[in-house]
């Protein structure tokens, strides 16, 4: 299990198109992914649960991995995060 | 006559029959059913049918409007492989054993509700898109096609709204325009309508959706932002007069789009747009623009009580830099002064503004203004390919200056852990001063762009606005063209690219004198492009430069 906190500073949150992208380089890996917002947590590799999070700029959101391949998808999605959010 | 007031989305003019269309509204009724599995079997198909008919609209809409505007449709893909949407579905199937149907629709709601319900504008919009995916799979379920226009002959249509799979799917050669009762500007649609450059209008809440529009004569005024339903004669004698002036444009467009900007001989130029706005993008594209040249960013500025926030100018830059998809685009750093007053700067009356505190000289006096908008454009260029001009330029020392302010922002973002990238930079050459000593700049900057207006001003010492001097100003006259030559060579000289962003640039008895030159860049107004690049393939400028000779 490997986990990483991280505050959204895009202006415009977790919207679609970012959500989109997010849910599918998650699903490119095994184990399971899990956003959280507020104590609530949704399933990462499903774009209504990510989008209904509502994650807004500033938001802390945490990030977990549980499975096979976490070192990879948690570096992998950091990554992907600092890059696009 | 009948006259409508919506907000225009895109200009040009549409006359022709109305066509009032009816969304494929699916009647969905509650059927037992028997077989569950059987009934997971029929959605399952009709699912796969959907993804590949989005994946059929994600191809169409990339190659029509560019990626980030087609993404949305490879989000609509997985929107419907979503679990919780598939589980939905099946959970209503199975317990309340129905019709395949029946769950969709249910589903749809919950999920349409819930984006509703959110505290957020964009994610209030994303119902839309649950619905629009929903509608999908009824009409497959149905075996009916609800997106079809039943028509054959070309129309204006009109909706109540239209989801963005609407509107890319329309048939183009049977669509004139479309008109919506509702929709934003911010909607998939408005966007899409724009990069398609479909005369369009929304938000014409008055106009009915029945008999009394439809199948009656109409005319858009995409301009305006007006319908016309039976209109009268004399408007529709100026309306076609409007509509030929703009298919004159259009048949030009024809021939020419697509085509390389290159001479008969080999040489190449970027033909650019100039905008004052981030409404005129849509006649960017239309116009086969291979990038902007020249954003004047001073209408963030001006027409407001107070000085634009980063965030404000963050929004516009980004929107730009994604709808223009990768291509280039020149933004001018603030430029007013002059005749372009703001009152919330709270300048100081000048006996001579031309020659007066203005441009970069605002930016290098008061810092904060300009960090502000170099933090935006920062920002903004980790989302496409920007790229920064600096106005009114006399000196090297200007640009030290200018680049000890960008290494601040610089820091200031790093230090703060917030996503940027560095743009180009360039300046405009617009004053003898920088034109003579171009060599030097050149060593400093990425490129130049030749502002013709302010150069010829200063370089003849006329001011265009008066017209007692009209006998004395020439616009060809040879000390500003000698000293385009020079900007050229000195730039090219020290490995960057020369441009022109001033009206000269349009001027198309120039056109050939500027090739042969060497201006690597022709920056106009999004309608003169196509004209130009008429005269740049009919060129041929090794045969031009020796005519000269002779």
């Amino acid at each position: 299990m490997k986990e990483f906190k991280y505050v959204i500073t895009d202006a415009e949150g977790i919207h679609a198109r970012p959500a989109g992208e997010l849910v599918k380089l998650v699903k490119s890996f095994e184990c399971g992914v899990k956003i959280a917002k507020d104590g609530k947590a949704v399933d990462c590799k499903k774009i209504f649960g990510v989008m209904g999070l509502g994650v807004k700029k500033d938001n802390e959101v945490t990030l977990s991995f549980d499975g096979a391949d976490e070192d990879a998808a948690c570096e992998a999605v950091s990554k992907f995060m600092q890059e696009n959010l | 006559m009948q006259v409508y007031n919506g907000k225009s989305v895109f200009g040009g003019i549409a006359i022709g029959k109305i066509s009032v269309y009816q969304k494929g509204e699916q009647q969905v009724k509650r059927v037992k059913i028997a077989d569950a599995d059987a009934e997971m079997e029929r959605y399952a198909v009709a699912k796969d049918a959907a993804v590949e008919q989005l994946q059929k609209l994600y191809d169409k809409a990339l190659k029509e409007v560019g990626e980030a505007n087609a993404a949305i449709f490879e989000i609509h893909q997985m929107m419907l492989d979503d679990d919780d949407y598939n589980e939905s579905v099946e959970n209503i199937i199975r317990t309340q054993m129905v019709n395949a149907e029946y769950a969709v629709a249910a589903t749809a709601d919950n999920f349409a509700q819930m984006f509703a319900s959110m505290d957020d504008d964009y994610m209030k919009e994303r119902a839309a898109d649950v619905k629009d995916i929903s509608e999908r799979l009824l009409a497959i379920l149905h075996g009916t096609d609800s997106n079809k226009v039943d028509t054959n002959e070309p129309v204006i249509i009109v909706a109540d709204d239209l989801a963005p799979s609407e509107t890319v799917q329309l048939d183009k050669d049977m669509v004139l325009s479309f008109v919506t009762v509702h929709g934003s500007l911010n909607s998939h649609t408005a966007i899409l309508a724009r990069t398609m450059a479909i005369p369009a209008l929304i938000g014409t809440e008055a106009l009915p959706l029945d008999a009394s529009v439809d199948g009656k004569l109409g005319i858009v005024d995409g301009f305006n932002g007006k319908i016309y339903v039976d209109p009268d004669e004399n408007i529709l004698t100026e309306m076609k007069a409007k509509q030929q002036e703009d298919l004159e444009k259009k048949q030009l467009l024809q021939t020419l789009k697509g085509k390389e900007n290159i001479t008969l001989d080999g040489q190449k130029v970027m033909l650019y747009a100039n905008i004052g706005n981030i409404k005129d993008l849509a006649t960017v594209i239309q116009n086969d623009a291979g990038g902007i040249g020249l954003f004047r960013s001073e209408f963030i500025y001006l027409e407001r009580e107070d000085y634009p926030t980063e965030e404000e100018q963050f929004q516009i830059y980004k929107t730009v830099a994604e709808t223009m998809a990768g291509k280039r685009v020149i933004i001018r750093t603030l430029d007013i002064g002059a005749d372009k007053q703001c009152d919330y700067f709270n300048m100081e009356h000048e006996e001579n503004p031309a020659l007066g505190y203005r441009a970069i000289r605002i930016c290098l006096t008061r810092p904060e203004i300009f960090k502000t908008q170099l933090r935006a454009l920062f920002r903004a260029s980790a989302y496409g390919k920007l790229a920064i001009m600096y106005p009114m330029i006399t000196s090297v020392k200007e640009v030290h200056r200018i680049k000890k302010i960008v290494e601040e922002v610089k820091a200031e973002l790093t230090e703060q852990g917030i996503e940027f990238a560095i743009p180009e930079q360039g300046i405009m050459i617009e004053t003898p001063a920088a034109a003579m000593v171009s060599d030097e700049l050149a060593k400093e900057v990425d490129f130049f762009s030749v502002g013709t207006n302010d150069l010829t001003q200063y370089t003849l010492a006329i001011d265009r606005q008066n017209t007692k001097l009209d006998e004395f100003y020439d616009a060809h006259h040879p000390a500003v063209l000698r000293m385009i030559a020079m900007v050229a060579e000195n730039a090219h000289k020290a490995g960057i690219w020369a441009g022109i962003c001033g009206e000269l640039g349009a001027d198309t008895t120039l056109t050939q004198e500027f090739l042969a030159m060497g201006i690597d860049e022709l920056s106009v107004s999004p309608g003169s492009i196509l004209p130009i690049r008429k005269i740049v393939l009919e060129t041929n400028v090794t045969d031009y430069k020796k005519r000269k000779a002779e």
